[in-house]
């Protein structure tokens, strides 16, 4: 344990270390630009003012086509992005469709237009429109719907996608290793000793407690959900500024293959209790069977995928914002002692972020595997189990009780 | 609202979703499949020592108690044999004791008998002899009594002057 202690330390110490480095950043340049600034709003304008700092954080928030690590600006006074493109692929009118983002070059408001295979495809806003024949523009009704273009099947490999393979990738060769360990030795060494705990863990504080008897059959997805979210949580916090757990789309399809996981595994029982609830007078049953279908069906899935998303995006906003306060409160705090301020701040918002980061995984798991309990726990509500001295066993079923 | 579902893509929704539902599958066949059977037999294994453990260190207990209780026992048995050895050798000299009361008891009966009949015989004995001798005497006597007939008259008349008083 203890060289697992040890590593764990090393790992939050070295999160919470990236932040000053995310910090400078920005401060830094700006700095030097604010000087010869006044022409705010221009191409080659650093990111400066309060609207282009909303736009920046909103602009991180989402899903992005490319890789974009830091700006800079040349003495000319030209805006250098340093990234890598990443692979665009569209299924529009013309079939399927394939490029490099850096064929867009940037550009995010539906200026560049590039020919392939027959299609002409712009970026606007961090989406992909193939325009008609003949449109050379993108345009807009008032329902920020577009007119004269439709938009293909983006299979982008978009930052969030990358993110996901990557740690996909990551879980499969850390727990793999882990798995192929056991062939040879009893008890695993190197990281892999960090990762038993971790699985033992959810097995036996998430997946047994809430579940019973049956938890084999859904700890695998458990343990998925777990690590899944956990990782992308914790690379959410380090400098490449993945916000991946923080898309709707990500944890909506999370949420609802919780969804499908526990109405796919309910018993008679779990039926029975919400569609003709036993023990209440037959008039109120239809009732509460609606409201139990709703409960069942939306509210939960829903109360899930809210809780991750807000989490983690609240916590991209606040470190954002924090170290942003680099650079708004400069005139009125000198740049050291804004820089200072912002560093200190997001400092302590990083650490409690690592918190927060484990504490949405365990939550959204917890609480998938409370639901899919619920919905495979047997009918037995008035058996009180006792142990061997005859104290009360409380069994989930019981706790559960309490708890709803 | 509006700007959260303007936000939601649905593209990315349907990536993810295929990602990781193969992300599950790729994991608990390569993964979670290998390590909870590794960890549950780990675990049983674990338990299967620690019950053999607590079977061996009861049979101990037992063994412990079946050799208390056989020491009881033999020392019982022990003390039961001691008492009995002291009771016999007891009840032998008690019975040596009263036999050989008896046998002394009996030689002086016989002793006493036959000394009554020594006496009885010597008193007879005696009681002829005497009876003899008397009569040796009295002839003795008679003889040089009657030898003188003044000696015999004044005899008779001495006894009839005696019978008279009689």
């Amino acid at each position: 344990m203890k060289v697992a202690s040890k590593s764990i330390t090393l790992f939050t110490l070295l999160l919470v270390l990236c932040v000053p480095f995310y910090a400078f950043a920005k401060p830094v340049l700006s700095a030097v630009e604010v000087a010869d600034s006044g022409k705010d709003g221009q191409k080659g304008d650093p990111v400066n003012t309060k609207e282009e700092i909303e736009e920046y954080i909103q602009h991180h928030l989402k899903d992005s086509h490319d890789f974009h690590l830091f700006s800079y600006f040349s003495d000319n006074g030209e805006e250098h992005h340093v990234g890598f493109p990443l692979p665009v692929m569209l299924w529009g009118e013309n079939g399927f469709t394939a490029f490099m983002s850096s064929a867009f070059h940037h550009d995010d408001e539906g200026k560049v237009i590039v020919d392939k295979n027959g299609s002409k495809f712009v970026r606007n806003h961090g989406k992909i429109y193939e325009l008609e024949a003949g449109a050379t523009e993108v345009k807009f009704d008032e329902q920020h719907h577009a007119t004269n273009a439709s938009t293909p099947f983006d299979l982008s490999i978009t930052k969030s996608v990358l993110g996901i393979l990557i740690v996909g990738l990551l879980m499969l060769w850390w727990f793999s290793g882990l798995a192929r360990q056991y062939k040879k030795k009893q008890i695993p060494t190197g990281f892999a000793r960090v990762l038993e705990p971790l699985v033992v863990y959810v097995r036996d504080e998430i997946a047994k407690p809430n579940i019973g008897d049956q938890y084999r059959r859904f700890t695998g997805y458990l343990l998925t959900v777990f690590f899944f979210i956990w990782i992308l949580n914790l690379m959410g916090l380090m400098p490449f500024g993945f916000n991946v757990t923080g898309q709707l789309a990500v944890t909506a399809a999370l949420a609802i293959i919780t969804l499908v996981v526990y109405i796919f595994s309910g018993n008679k029982h779990f039926w029975g209790h919400i569609l003709w609830m036993p023990g209440v007078p037959v008039l109120i049953r239809p009732v509460l069977a609606i409201i139990e279908l709703a409960g069942t069906l939306v509210i939960k899935p829903f109360s899930l995928l809210v809780r991750l998303f807000a989490n983690i995006s609240a916590g991209h906003i606040v470190v954002m914002s924090l170290i942003a306060i680099g650079i708004s409160f400069q005139e009125s705090m000198s740049i050291v002692g804004s820089t200072t301020l912002s560093i200190v701040l997001s400092f302590f918002i990083t650490l409690i972020e690592v918190l927060v980061a484990f504490l949405q995984a365990y939550i959204f798991t917890m609480l998938s595997a409370l639901f899919i309990g619920m919905a495979v726990a047997d009918d037995h509500h008035d058996e009180v189990l006792h142990d061997e001295h005859g104290n009360v066993i409380e069994d989930t079923e019981a706790v559960r009780r309490d708890f709803t | 609202m509006d700007q959260l579902l303007n936000n939601f893509s649905l593209d990315l929704f349907v990536k993810q979703t295929i990602l990781f539902l193969l992300l599950i599958f790729l994991m608990v066949k390569f993964a979670w499949k290998p390590i909870m059977n590794a960890l549950n037999e780990r675990e049983e294994g674990i338990q299967g020592a620690l019950d053999a453990a607590e079977n061996a260190k009861k049979e101990m207990a037992n063994l412990q108690a079946d050799n208390q209780k056989l020491l009881t026992e033999a020392r019982a048995e022990r003390e039961a044999m001691l008492k009995d050895a002291r009771d016999i050798k007891n009840k032998m000299i008690e019975d040596a004791k009263g036999e050989a009361q008896a046998e002394a008891d009996k030689m002086v009966a016989q002793a006493q008998a036959a000394i009554e009949a020594e006496r009885k015989s010597a008193i007879a004995d005696l009681k002829s002899q005497v009876a003899s001798l008397s009569v040796e005497i009295a002839e003795k006597v008679v003889k040089s009594e009657l030898s003188d007939k003044q000696k015999q008259l004044s005899l008779v008349e001495d006894m009839l002057g005696k019978a008279t008083l009689n």
